[in-house]
């Protein structure tokens, strides 16, 4: 007679599959095929190293006399180029592979950096009100009056004149990562803040207060948990928004340099082509950038409805 | 209502002084702007000269009240890259911007509220849900995408529009239009398009979601009940009560609209201010930069502020929130 800890205590998969987000998940066909779409996108485009038929950044495998070739079905293509080669002779699907994962992580990296500020400040702000509060309230104000892609473009290109000229090239990524957190990170602070203060009146948090548990534990352990779930939703739409503002920096000039290109710089490389022909080179990245965009904004319209309770 | 009004007005102060304050932290610290505006042959002494008549020796806030007291006189300095006065420059290159954001506005409330009361009122049908299944691509994709693919389109390959430019323009006083001449008219199309299809879609769902939410209401099921036709109940009575969201949407976001449009004017080589700016950007010409930021900006606050004391006129309950 011996009972598994999962007989009593249902497993991880065994709960998530019992869940009401499950349930509407396999009852929704847009978030089905988001998702498959989504983890082919990004895990080809995690796994680029091994699938890319080609390392775009070593220039010794670049063969210059295979320069601007057509995709594969086009009469003149060749055979590994299946969607043709850009003008420097860079195989396009590794480039669009490669380009993906900088993008992707570039997107998913400002996301993190600002779901921490937003956060934190979000819950001190809601916690204690006050001056902390006002203050956070008012900077919010400022930042909001600000379009979000000004902002974007002006700390990306302020960050960069800042920076010594030798690390402009390898420092692009972790510049557009700062530019797009500071214009991101009011949204999640001003969520949390709302759901902190109808949180923070409840019973559960004057328990806690009795016991005398510490104000931090109170607000990380407690009052947290309990304000994720908009926040979910938020980070999941501005995930999307994230690798938007990514690709429209760079397509403007002032992200990611050619010669680590995200989609966007592909896009911008790409268009600068649109009248002689090359339409593999700009269409690719528009069509993969688009993907990506609709699959994740796809879950995100998903998940803020399957977690509103208003339309169970 | 007059505390109500000083209120915003006062709160409408604070955050232009904090943008400027913003913009005047970007010529801090984006460099010397002695280095900026000399070159090898200046000697020490006339840099010296030129960080005096400049200003820069005197303390932060000194020189911070006077970028504010000169911004608030429409001053922001000449610019580094050719020497021509910053506001100078703008004007010149505002009428196109502003011509594009009409438009597109125009566009996306003669596109966007049809659609959205069509796919509320028609909810269920398969026509219906594909719009709002559309409008998500829309709002996935990047305008500069857009752009691309309709030069692609009618441009390259059919040959329609042009892709570049704004055609012939004509003087009106100060103010350079396109829409009087056929070349003028021809060139707005495809930025515009492009320009407005996320704010159409916007419109189009915020439509659909109010339409909803009337359509339940007891006075249209009153009216209903009394025998009114379907769409005067629809376009008379439901859609009335709709059209405030939707005026504040439209009203709140054309600061939003001129600050995107500086990624269609790169896209489609409209010489309006966005192009400005992001030539600015590229050669750090940061005069341009914070004028540029201090404009879009304004014209932000400005909007929101009027929206904030109309809504106040209209509804008294509006006055005590804060």
């Amino acid at each position: 007679m011996t009972t598994t800890p999962t007989a009593t205590h249902p497993s991880l998969i065994a709960r998530i599959r019992k869940s009401d987000l499950w349930w509407s998940f396999t009852h929704s066909w847009s978030a089905r095929i988001a998702a498959v779409l989504l983890i082919l996108l990004i895990g080809s485009a995690f796994f680029a190293p091994l699938i890319a038929p080609q390392n775009p950044y070593d220039a010794a495998q670049l063969d210059m006399w295979k320069s601007e070739l057509p995709p594969i079905w086009q009469s003149g293509g060749e055979w590994p180029y299946v969607l043709g080669t850009d003008t420097q002779g860079r195989d396009m699907l590794s480039v669009l592979l490669y380009g993906t994962r900088i993008s992707v992580m570039i997107g998913f990296a400002s996301v993190v950096l600002s779901l921490v500020i937003g956060l934190s400040l979000g819950l001190i702000a809601g916690y204690f009100g006050g001056i902390a509060d006002n203050v956070l309230m008012r900077v919010g104000d400022v930042v909001l009056s600000i379009p979000t892609i000004l902002i974007a473009i002006l700390v990306s290109a302020v960050v960069r004149q800042m920076l010594p000229v030798g690390l402009r090239e390898i420092g692009a990524s972790a510049v557009l990562v700062l530019a797009i957190t500071l214009s991101g990170w009011v949204q999640y602070a001003r969520t949390v803040r709302a759901q902190t203060i109808i949180e923070r009146g409840k019973e559960y948090v004057m328990a806690a207060k009795l016991l005398n548990v510490p104000k931090r534990r109170i607000m990380f352990h407690h009052i947290l948990p309990n304000t994720l779930t908009p926040v979910l939703v938020a980070a999941t739409l501005s995930f999307g928004m994230a690798i938007l503002t990514e690709a429209t920096l760079s397509f403007l000039g002032i992200g990611m340099p050619p010669g680590q290109p995200s989609l966007g710089t592909l896009i911008r490389i790409g268009n600068q082509y649109l009248f002689s022909g090359l339409w593999w080179m700009v269409i690719f990245p528009v069509v993969q950038l688009s993907l990506l965009v609709i699959s994740v904004n796809l879950l995100g319209d998903w998940l803020r409805d399957a977690l509103n309770p208003k339309l169970r | 209502m007059l505390v109500f009004i000083i209120k915003k007005l006062a709160n409408a102060a604070f955050v232009m002084l904090a943008v400027a304050f913003l913009a005047f932290l970007i010529f801090r610290l984006a460099g010397d702007p002695v280095d900026m505006m000399s070159t090898e042959q200046t000697t020490e002494a006339d840099r010296e000269l030129l960080r005096e008549k400049l200003g820069l020796n005197d303390s932060f806030l000194v020189q911070y009240g006077r970028f504010v007291g000169n911004a608030a006189q429409g001053e922001f300095g000449i610019s580094y890259r050719n020497g021509q006065d910053v506001l100078g420059l703008i004007a010149e290159r505002f009428p196109a911007t502003m011509e594009l954001v009409i438009v597109a506005t125009l566009l996306s409330l003669v596109i966007g509220l049809p659609l959205g009361v069509l796919t509320a009122i028609k909810r269920g049908r398969a026509y219906s849900e594909l719009l709002q299944f559309g409008s998500i691509i829309g709002v996935s994709l990047p305008s500069f995408v857009v752009g691309i693919l309709l030069i692609l389109v009618f441009s390259v390959t059919l040959g329609m529009f042009p892709a570049f430019g704004r055609g012939d323009v004509v003087d009106l006083g100060w103010w350079s239009t396109g829409f009087l001449t056929k070349s003028g008219l021809l060139a707005l199309v495809l930025p515009s398009i492009s320009l407005s299809l996320y704010q159409v879609t916007l419109i189009m769902r915020l439509v659909r979601a109010e339409m909803l939410e009337v359509m339940r209401s007891d006075y249209v099921k009153f009216a209903r009940a009394r025998g009114i036709s379907r769409y005067k109940i629809y376009f008379r009575h439901a859609l009335r009560n709709c059209l405030m969201p939707v005026v504040t949407l439209t009203a709140m976001n054309i600061g939003t609209l001129i600050a995107f449009a500086l990624i269609t004017e790169t896209v489609f080589q409209w010489p309006g201010m966005g192009m400005l700016f992001i030539q600015a950007v590229t050669f750090i010409d940061i005069p341009v930069m914070a004028a540029y930021l201090c404009i879009v900006a304004f014209i932000f606050v400005f909007l929101n502020t009027v929206v904030d004391i109309t809504y106040a006129l209209i509804d008294p309950r509006l006055r005590t929130a804060k």
